[in-house]
């Protein structure tokens, strides 16, 4: 038995999130009726023409900045040339020669390591529209019907080198990915929706092979773990197929999750003559330095640089930073409950947001962005707990409480409800007295050695504070009395 | 340099026009007439001439990310007024095998 | 009436002399009258052009008339206008009626001129004689068995026939300029990205610029007032002052308005083919130009006989592409019968497109196709650069080019009809300047056998003005332009 190596390269659809379409006026919003957000130059009416959305541009030359890339001075649109009944002009715009984004790499994370991914480039083209089926409530007489809603949505396609070795790196490459489009906002990454779509190139060589095997094309994964699957299965089916003497045709393939399995298309088969050439349309796309210093300036804190920095300032674990920085909202929502709490919380926050809230909010399915409690809420809650206002237990009914919007603040609650700790040592020292005396048999328990009797003096003496008393305080007076 | 007949089949289905094989013939001998009066350019040293894609050297200009047409039923209609047929406000082909 | 020009129909307009609606009553029935003869048009709307007359003598009562208010224009089917039948010549868009308006078609009717009609092209704008409309040849008005040019051969037998005051076409290799030459009228080609080509038909996306075809020069630059601008709906249309293109016209001169004016005689265009009779009326007309003062200086153009060869590969290269959109789908001719997806392409587009489409696209497909691409589009189009570079070299040395517009006559209905190559050749003349981007019109100067002959004037970029000023002073001094082929009066 041979020993195989597996290599991956990933092409990566990312809509853009502009308003407008990439080359026309129409709304990208999705959901809307079949084809009413389709204009005449969406459906290509004879004699429309395209003009460049400026918004799409600079989502390119947002990415271009964040992957260290290269942003080319002049690139020029071509049309991709083939029939479709989803692409309206019988081309795609799209970018061929001389793309927009050059180069650039993305760190992926492997484990406890790091590998680097090669990127080739990332160009602007349009999205096509939608080929459906069936529709609830026609009747298509075994016909396809076309919706254009989606067509001339911006793309970046963004194309690595074939660099990855495993299905593994491929998801974790592509999980990298989805994290920084979202961070950078070029991208709501709404995988359901289609709005992040990866092929991968798969190819498998005998180890120690140079050249690489023939490589078949996986089109349209919209999930990591379809990724995954998909891959997979393919890897498992070259090998079988070259040790069974066959030998892998150049192909592309669909990812069929029912039965796990990837299959040749039947369609496109002309793939290998897209017959590019520039469009006479659209004149080169000219970016100068002023434009990408100006971009560059807007550019989010990049999720490496901020993971190292609150590791740095707030004393937390690489395995926390890297947590609390796995998008940009959840990094901003502790930083902002720090900035509430105070530095002395930040380590309670970033507790706060990574089990209780974290916990919360996966029950509800919802994400940071829909918190039921705000960053100022949270930070004002760490910071009575540690200037002692109340206990990290009363601390979980405030939580609870903001949760339900029973008010408005940490503050507000604690005062209405009567959470505050009991700090006053007199007061505390009568209720223990009285709890003493009324629990004479516990007393002679633990006199007489049996430890377990203390800790129920412990729960007595919280039970009569409903558990503002400080337990630390508790102990240590229940021992005075008792010692 | 002159085309063969399997060559103009083949540009034809890219094209997706149907053509008989006695229209492929006749239209081989006018292809290969238009050829030879193009390849008079073959003779021309080109070395170093930047190709000219556009009559003026100027950059594309951009428009702002606005919806400038919200999306509307009654243009929908309009539109499918011209359509050779439609359903639900789809456009429908013959079906679609993937 | 007919024999007026647009400044004295705005005149009679104006002085309520005659009414927009009596005008345009006037020209439909000259339309009904004679298009069965000529086939210049292959829609027209009476209730639609008279409502429009209506709205234009409210706006002249008003007094919010401009130079163009209710006066009849006739537009080449290559504009979409909204509510029109738009065919482009094809039974591909037989079907058609646009839903929405050309930008020139906008402009015309924001300055209150009335569309009278869509006339007849070649199929998508694709040859030189007006025979490949699915709509059938058009007729020249100056003799019935001969072409009127093309692709805007329906424009141009209007115009000259007087069922219409003025008429636009577009131009991607000659199609203005040509026609204008065979029916005796001024028809100008303006510098790409002048007028927007938003709504107008693709042919060859690079080359193609619509522009006037009239009876003058002066006609033309009114014409010309009204079409060009900015649109921000074309990538390619050029943020410009706005000019007007009339008003060297009307400045005042001597016996010699056009002294200090270098005329460029390319050698190329006194050497090729060019039929003795049209170089014999084309030498005339440059003496004529001499006699207004013009000096008159030796250029030349090299790169200029490949202009036909670059040409009929960039030309098709991009109409493969635009004409892709003919699938069937949206809009358009589908086949009656298919069996499946692609059958149902390759049977409509078969059956929807007539010879000469299929052959450009066949030729584009080609030499856009895996292997061909450096050796076909990427030589032309450094060709093409060539070619733009000897005018630019030619215009350091004078103001404006002239030679013939067309090496013949207007020729027999038929006769080229089975050569596609010798059709091709019919525009040696007039590609070049297609490629290169530049303004160019044509202008009558002559008759050969009782069928007129043009001259072509060449400009650099954005030389409207002039060229018009030397077309106008030499129609100052000429009547060529005012004579009218019999049987229309």
């Amino acid at each position: 038995m041979k020993a195989w190596e597996v290599v991956i390269g990933i092409e990566t659809h990312a809509q853009l999130s502009t308003q407008a379409k990439i080359f026309s006026g129409s709304s990208t919003a999705f959901g809307a009726e079949p084809n009413v957000q389709a204009n005449a130059v969406d459906i290509a009416l004879p004699g429309v023409l395209p003009v460049l959305n400026k918004g799409a541009v600079e989502c390119a030359i947002r990415f271009g900045l964040a992957v260290g890339a290269k942003i080319a001075p002049r690139s020029v649109f071509a049309r991709k040339n083939y029939f479709y009944p989803d692409l309206p002009k019988g081309y795609q715009i799209s970018q061929y020669e001389l793309p927009v984004v050059v180069g650039g790499q993305l760190a992926i994370p492997l484990g406890e390591d790091e590998r680097v991914v090669k990127l080739t480039r990332a160009h602007l083209e349009e999205d096509a529209g939608k080929s459906l089926h069936e529709c609830p409530g026609a009747n298509f007489r075994g016909r396809t019907g076309i919706d254009l809603n989606r067509a001339g949505t911006p793309l970046l396609e963004i194309v690595t080198e074939p660099d990855m070795r495993s299905s593994a790196e491929a998801v974790a490459y592509a999980r990298a990915l989805h994290a920084l489009v979202r961070w950078i906002g070029i991208c709501d990454g709404n995988m359901q929706e289609g709005s992040f779509r990866c092929d991968a190139n798969v190819s498998v060589r005998p180890v120690g092979q140079a050249e690489f095997g023939t490589r078949r094309e996986i089109k349209n994964l919209n999930s990591f773990r379809f990724m995954q699957q998909a891959i997979d299965y393919e890897v498992q089916w070259q090998i079988a197929t070259l040790e069974d003497g066959g030998r892998i045709e150049q192909a592309t393939v669909l990812f069929d999750p029912q039965s796990g399995e990837t299959r040749a298309m039947r369609s496109k088969e002309d793939a290998h003559d897209y017959r590019y050439f520039p469009d006479p349309d659209l004149l080169p796309l000219v970016i100068d330095r002023q434009w990408i210093d100006e971009i560059a300036r807007q550019l989010p804190e990049l999720p490496a640089a901020r993971r190292d920095r609150l590791a740095a300032e707030y004393g937390l674990s690489a395995y926390d930073a890297k947590l609390l920085t796995t998008s940009l909202e959840l990094a901003s929502y502790f930083e902002t409950a720090v900035a509430a709490a105070g530095p002395a919380g930040a380590k309670a926050c970033a507790n706060w947001v990574m089990v209780d809230l974290t916990a919360r909010l996966n029950k509800e399915e919802r994400d940071i962005s829909q918190s039921p409690v705000s960053p100022e809420q949270l930070g004002g809650m760490v910071a009575r707990i540690i200037d002692g206002t109340i206990s990290t237990n009363i601390a979980r009914k405030v939580f609870d409480a903001l949760c339900n919007g029973e008010g408005s603040s940490a503050d507000q609650i604690i005062a209405s409800q009567g959470l505050q700790q009991i700090t006053d040592s007199g007061a505390l020292e009568t209720l223990i007295d009285e709890l003493l005396a009324a629990n004479a048999t516990m007393v002679a328990e633990f006199r007489s050695g049996k430890e377990k009797a203390f800790n129920a003096l412990v729960g007595q003496a919280m039970k009569a504070t409903r558990g503002k008393a400080n337990p630390q305080q508790v102990n240590a007076l229940l021992r005075k009395k008792l010692g | 340099m002159s085309l063969t007949l399997e060559q103009v089949h083949r540009v034809a289905h890219l094209a997706r026009i149907e053509i008989s094989d006695g229209e492929a013939q006749n239209t081989l001998g006018q292809l290969n007439e238009i050829f030879s009066l193009i390849e008079a350019m073959q003779a021309v040293d080109t070395q170093g001439v930047e190709p000219m894609a556009h009559a003026q050297d100027v950059a594309q200009r951009l428009r702002a990310d606005r919806v400038t047409e919200p999306g509307r039923i009654d243009q929908r209609s309009a539109f499918q007024e011209v359509a050779p047929e439609t359903e639900a406000g789809l456009y429908l082909v013959p079906k679609v095998i993937e | 009436m007919i024999t007026d020009s647009l400044q004295a129909l705005a005149r009679a307009l104006a002085t309520k002399e005659v009414s927009s609606v009596e005008l345009t009553r006037q020209y439909l029935e000259r339309i009904a009258r004679h298009n069965p003869q000529l086939n210049a048009f292959i829609s027209v709307d009476e209730a639609n052009s008279l409502a429009q007359a209506g709205a234009a003598d409210a706006r002249l009562a008003r007094g919010e008339g401009g130079p163009l208010t209710g006066i009849p224009i006739a537009h080449k089917d290559i504009f979409c206008a909204q509510g029109w039948l738009t065919t482009c010549g094809s039974k591909m868009l037989n079907n058609f009626v646009s839903p929405y308006d050309a930008a020139v078609i906008e402009r015309f009717k924001r300055a209150g001129a009335v569309l009278l009609g869509k006339t007849n092209m070649d199929e998508f704008a694709m040859g030189s004689s007006n025979e490949t409309s699915f709509y059938g040849p058009v007729k020249n008005p100056w003799n019935a068995d001969c072409v009127p040019g093309g692709s805007s051969g329906g424009s141009a037998a209007a115009v000259a026939a007087g069922l219409t005051p003025a008429a636009t076409g577009t131009d991607t290799g000659g199609s203005i300029r040509q026609p204008a030459a065979l029916c005796n009228l001024t028809g100008m080609k303006p510098t790409y990205g002048l007028v927007s080509r938003y709504g107008m038909i693709a042919f060859a996306s690079s080359l193609d610029q619509a522009g006037p075809l009239a009876r003058s020069a002066a006609d033309c630059a009114l014409l010309l007032n009204a079409m060009a601008g900015f649109d921000e709906r074309d990538s390619t249309s050029l943020e410009r002052p706005r000019e007007d293109y009339g008003q060297a016209l009307t400045a005042a001169a001597g016996d010699r308005p056009l002294a200090g004016l270098k005329i460029g005689l390319p050698a190329e265009f006194f050497d090729q083919g060019c039929s003795p009779e049209v170089m014999q009326l084309v030498e005339a007309a440059i003496a004529e130009y001499r006699r207004l003062g013009a000096e008159t200086v030796a250029v030349s153009l090299p790169s200029m006989q490949l202009s036909v060869a670059a040409y009929y590969v960039i030309a098709p290269a991009e109409a493969s592409s635009n004409l892709a959109r003919f699938d069937g789908v949206r809009y358009g001719y589908r086949a009656p019968a298919y069996h499946d997806l692609n059958d149902m392409y390759s049977k409509s587009r078969a059956q929807g497109f007539g010879a000469e489409v299929k052959r450009r696209i066949l030729i584009g497909t080609y030499v856009l196709s895996h292997g061909y691409y450096d050796a076909y589009y990427l030589q032309a189009q450094r060709i093409r650069r060539l070619i733009a570079k000897d005018f630019a070299h030619a215009f350091q040395h004078c103001d404006v080019i002239l030679g013939p517009t067309s090496p013949s006559t207007a020729f027999k209905l038929g006769e080229k009809a089975a050569d596609p190559v010798q059709m091709y050749l019919s525009d040696i003349y007039t590609i070049a300047v297609n490629l290169a981007g530049l303004p160019a019109l044509s202008i009558p100067c002559g008759f050969a056998g009782g069928l007129p002959a043009g001259l072509q004037l060449i400009g650099d970029y954005f030389t409207e003005s002039r060229l018009l000023n030397v077309a106008h002073r030499y129609q100052q001094t000429s009547n060529w332009h005012l004579q009218r082929p019999a049987g229309f009066d």
